[in-house]
């Protein structure tokens, strides 16, 4: 009697639980604080309590007589052993230092390090440090900044003007070449209305759960440097580590453990990690450093704090002729390594949804005496989503049309992709007709609008919004990126027929030892439980760029799928010649691999696979071993979309906007996995929910941050949100052999504007077009105690 | 330096401390109990939470004298023989998790608020883990985690626990 192998279930497309969580749900996870070295010591950052001035003297002589302090480093003495800190972008760039040498430009800029025993000792030991300093006036207000007012951030940069003005759009013509307004000019001149506003795009803490981490261990006799870093790409950490410290990449080897989360702010390589591996090197000694949250709210990267002038001619009937969009952003002290491009993805992502037949965007970057900004989820899209949908809002407003008919006569259509846009984008896919129609169908848009009309008849403030977005994901073609922007796999099919993957991505929550288990134990035909998928480590990952920019399954994921298509060529080679067979006969099923027709000679895939590696005789032309490697260069990047309804009411009593529903349509291509694509939607819509009515990072005059820990900045709670009810549709990319575009930022980009633009319909009786973010209660308080009858 | 005893999981853990170590960084550093995590320096995260003669508290607001001679759950402890707690299955079931950081705390946190409240609505459960920042999930998957553990606990059954 012959036993039938199990029918294994096809796992791609299927809500698969995660393979990442029992370690996470019992506390076995390795994160950086959890790494332990004997002989290790601790690291302290002395940092300035002022937004700017010249350090006059640091007097380091007490900490250093402290019992337990090893040492102890000022920035000058630090920049002894440490070049300055390099950046990702050409454009240029004021010096930057791990550690200040004379000048200090934002609160929490750090000026000196302790090295101590244990992390009390390294606290204590900061107390006892005495910095004075000569103030210098704080440039805060970026606008003011742009005239040279208060003063300048750095003297090499007049009127702190970090770049710009940069000119994009109308048609993108060859670089460089004198912007032509031709295009731009007519639509205004033609237009039958025009939407002017001045818009705010707030500065925003990312607050990853993990903050920051880095243990770095120098081995003198070895002349190798591990460090351990709360990275989201450990590979692009040590070839910047490798190159700042003179060493080969060959003698680094950085490790992301376990990471807690990131949001774009852990792509950067900062000024500690760098310290950190320095001082190792020097002191011959393992350090950690482990960041507090209110030291984060100080040194890691802040995301978007960028003005939006929108100006937006249209016709009558709703057919917007042109765009016109002015952006300043406010970079912060210092360009870190992605800091001056993000602001040109808002630009890159201006023609929105939109068979705009003009667009045209101006960018200037400005320093201001603030923690520097860079990639936050989305990072610069969402800006580019807000501006865009808020102005179209404000024109539908003005028009008296409907929010989604204003839409639909100005979207691109179906059969125009691949769609160049007016800013130089080529958009790979979509339909966004279908995802408006799936949204309002679900939302029952015109029952909620006559919803909203009953409660605003009984003096309710309740109000819809809605809103498209598109993104550019899926990052990135190497054109695209000062890295690369491929990425790397690879597979190997164990003696034992188990398969061990490496990825270059660095999951950090995203869940790709799930969906990449997925692909390749469909691809093999094996259970998920006999494929592990290895990641974040230099060490065993040979080559990888890291995640971000919603790339883990777009790029990595078909990185992996070329791997794995290697393999089982290579392995269909070795099962033909065990069950003397053609090649292309070879089928791989149920954890067996036989010949087509012929199921009862089918040998096991274990089987097959202890032959790959004790091929005896070696098949003709055959090395032994099953695994290869892959490196996957998209052709271009993917522009996921969607649409996002919301309908919120304000207390007329305390101004307060309570979020009462939110209807969402994502369309991310084909789904590995629509339970952790949920789960990244929803995060998503927290962030950008959370942007709308309770996040913003605040400083004040003097450029202290007032909003330096979870006292003062609002990170949304549970009961903050509504049940977020989502759908999706389903365009698949030509881009990659998945058809996948990625989703990890999707949720960030629909939701502020249309919860903002639900909020400013909620209070259109007070005769208000438009309210800056953040909408507190206490602004919305005081338009409704000013606007008297509603 | 001051002599404690604590029982941590079950285990009698005796030691000496400086009065001012926090009982999160006794558990994690002299116990090496590090699933216990840190997310913030004010109280606000819940990343550190853990379980004091049977309530929730957090860790990092507790000196590690002041839980001389109490009994501790930590996330390592609530596993027992080898089965998940009906909490931990819940957040695995329904992908009430993402980076990890902020899991151990929260399911502590929803641990007690069953054994205070067995059945609790949608609202009660959002309002019991407002001490708890998730920056990831967006809560919603954790809410259903909550649901299906309190629907397990009861017997009842966990299938369709998503709206």
């Amino acid at each position: 009697m012959t036993t039938k192998s199990p029918v294994l279930p096809k796992l791609v497309g299927t809500r698969v639980k995660r393979r990442e969580d029992p370690r996470l749900i019992q506390g076995g996870a390795t994160y950086v604080d959890d790494v332990k070295i004997a002989g290790m010591q601790y690291v302290a950052f002395k940092r300035s309590d002022i937004a700017h001035g010249r350090i006059k003297a640091v007097d380091v002589s007490a900490a250093q007589g402290m019992d337990g302090v090893e040492a102890v480093f000022t920035g000058a003495q630090i920049a002894e052993i440490l070049g300055p800190m390099p950046i990702g972008t050409p454009f240029k760039s004021p010096e930057h230092r791990a550690v200040a040498v004379d000048t200090v430009r934002y609160v929490g800029e750090p000026v000196a390090v302790v090295v101590a025993s244990d992390r009390y000792t390294a606290r204590d030991a900061l107390d006892a440090i005495n910095v004075t300093y000569d103030p210098l006036p704080a440039v805060v207000d970026p606008e003011e900044a742009l005239q040279g007012k208060p003063g300048l951030v750095h003297q090499d940069f007049a009127n702190n003007v970090a770049l710009g003005p940069l000119p994009s759009g109308t048609g993108a013509g060859a670089p460089g070449a004198p912007p032509d307004d031709s295009a731009i000019n007519k639509a205004f001149a033609d237009a039958e209305v025009v939407i002017s506003q001045r818009m705010f795009n707030q500065r925003l803490a990312p607050s990853p759960m993990e903050p920051r981490g880095v243990v770095a261990h120098y081995e003198k006799a070895k002349s190798t440097l591990t460090i351990w870093s709360s990275s989201q790409n450990p590979h692009m950490l040590r070839s910047m580590i490798a190159a700042v410290l003179g060493m080969g990449e060959d003698q680094v080897r950085a490790i992301a453990p376990e990471v807690g989360g990131g949001f774009g702010a852990k792509i950067n390589i900062y000024g500690e990690d760098y310290v950190l591996a320095a001082l190792s090197r020097r002191l011959g000694t393992p350090l950690k450093w482990i960041e507090d949250r209110s030291e984060e709210f100080v040194s890691m990267i802040h995301g978007r704090d960028i003005i939006g002038y929108v100006e937006i001619a249209a016709k009558k009937d709703g057919k917007v002729l042109g765009v016109r969009l002015r952006l300043i952003a406010d970079i912060g002290a210092y360009n870190m390594l992605l800091t001056a491009a993000i602001p040109t993805l808002t630009m890159l992502m201006a023609n929105a949804t939109y068979d705009f037949p003009a667009v045209r965007t101006t960018l200037t970057e400005v320093f201001t005496n603030k923690v520097p900004t860079d990639a936050y989820r989305g990072a610069g899209r969402p800006e580019a989503t807000y501006f865009i949908e808020r102005g179209l809002d404000m024109l539908a407003r003005e028009l008296k049309m409907d929010p989604a008919e204003l839409r639909r006569v100005n979207f691109i259509k179906p059969d125009r992709f691949p769609f160049q846009t007016q800013m130089g984008a080529v958009y790979d896919s979509g339909d966004y007709e279908l995802a408006l129609n799936k949204a309002l169908e679900n939302a029952k848009w015109d029952q909620l609008k006559a919803e909203r009309d009953a409660a605003k008849a009984q003096g309710r403030l309740v109000g819809l919004g809605l809103a498209m977005y598109v993104e550019v994901c899926g990052i990135g073609p190497s054109a695209t990126l000062p890295t690369g922007g491929w990425e790397h796999a690879q597979v190997t099919v164990e003696r034992d027929g188990h398969i061990t993957a490496m990825t270059g991505v660095s999951p950090h929550g995203q869940g790709n030892e799930t969906t990449f288990a997925q692909m390749l134990a469909d691809q093999f035909g094996i259970p998920l439980e006999h494929v592990t998928i290895l990641h974040g480590d230099t060490g065993i990952v040979k080559q990888g760029i890291g995640t971000f920019g919603s790339r883990s399954q777009a790029v990595g994921g078909a990185a992996m799928h070329m791997a794995g298509t290697k393999v089982k060529a290579k392995m269909a080679k070795f099962a033909a010649a065990l069950l003397e067979a053609h090649e292309e006969d070879i089928v791989f099923e149920n954890g067996t691999i036989g010949v087509k027709g012929a199921p009862a000679s089918a040998k096991t895939f274990g089987q097959v696979a202890a032959f790959a590696y004790i091929p005896v005789p070696l098949p003709a032309g055959m090395e032994p071993g099953l695994s290869e490697e892959a490196f996957f260069e998209p052709s271009n990047n993917t522009y996921p979309f969607g649409c996002c309804i919301s309908m919120v009411e304000v207390d007329r009593d305390t101004g307060e906007p309570k979020l009462l529903r939110l209807v969402a349509v994502d369309d991310a291509g084909n789904l590995i996995n629509p339970l952790i694509v949920e789960g990244q939607i929803h995060g998503g819509l927290a962030q950008g929910i959370g942007q709308a009515l309770i996040e913003e990072v605040v400083y004040n005059s003097d450029g202290q941050l007032v909003t330096g820990s979870y006292m003062d900045y609002a990170l949304p709670r549970a009961a903050d949100f509504p049940w977020f009810e989502l759908d999706a549709t389903y365009t698949p990319t030509p881009v990659n052999p998945l058809g996948a575009k990625g989703v990890g930022e999707a949720g960030t980009l629909g939701s502020t504007p249309s919860v903002v633009s639900a909020v400013v319909d909620a209070m259109s009786g007070f005769g208000v077009k438009h309210i800056d973010m953040v909408l507190r209660p206490e602004k919305l308080w005081r338009i409704i105690q000013q606007g008297g009858q509603a | 330096m001051v002599q404690i005893a604590i029982t941590v999981n079950g285990k009698v853990r005796k030691a000496s401390v400086e009065p001012r170590t926090l009982l999160v960084h006794f558990l994690r550093e002299q116990l090496n109990l590090t699933g216990t995590h840190i997310g913030c320096d004010t109280s606000q995260c819940g990343a550190c939470t853990i379980l004091m003669d049977g309530r929730s508290v957090k860790s990092c607001t507790v000196f590690a004298v002041q839980a001389d001679g109490s009994q501790i759950t930590t996330i390592e402890g609530l596993a027992k023989d080898g089965q998940l707690h009906p909490v931990q299955e819940g957040f695995w079931e329904e992908h009430g998790l993402q980076c990890g950081y902020c899991t151990p705390g929260m399911i502590l946190s929803a641990v007690h608020l069953l054994n205070e409240i067995p059945s609790p609505s949608e609202e009660q459960i959002r309002e019991a883990i407002g001490g708890n920042f998730c920056r990831c999930t967006g809560y919603q998957h954790i809410v259903n985690a909550i649901q299906y553990a309190a629907k397990k606990t009861q017997g009842l059954a966990t299938e369709g626990t998503g709206r």
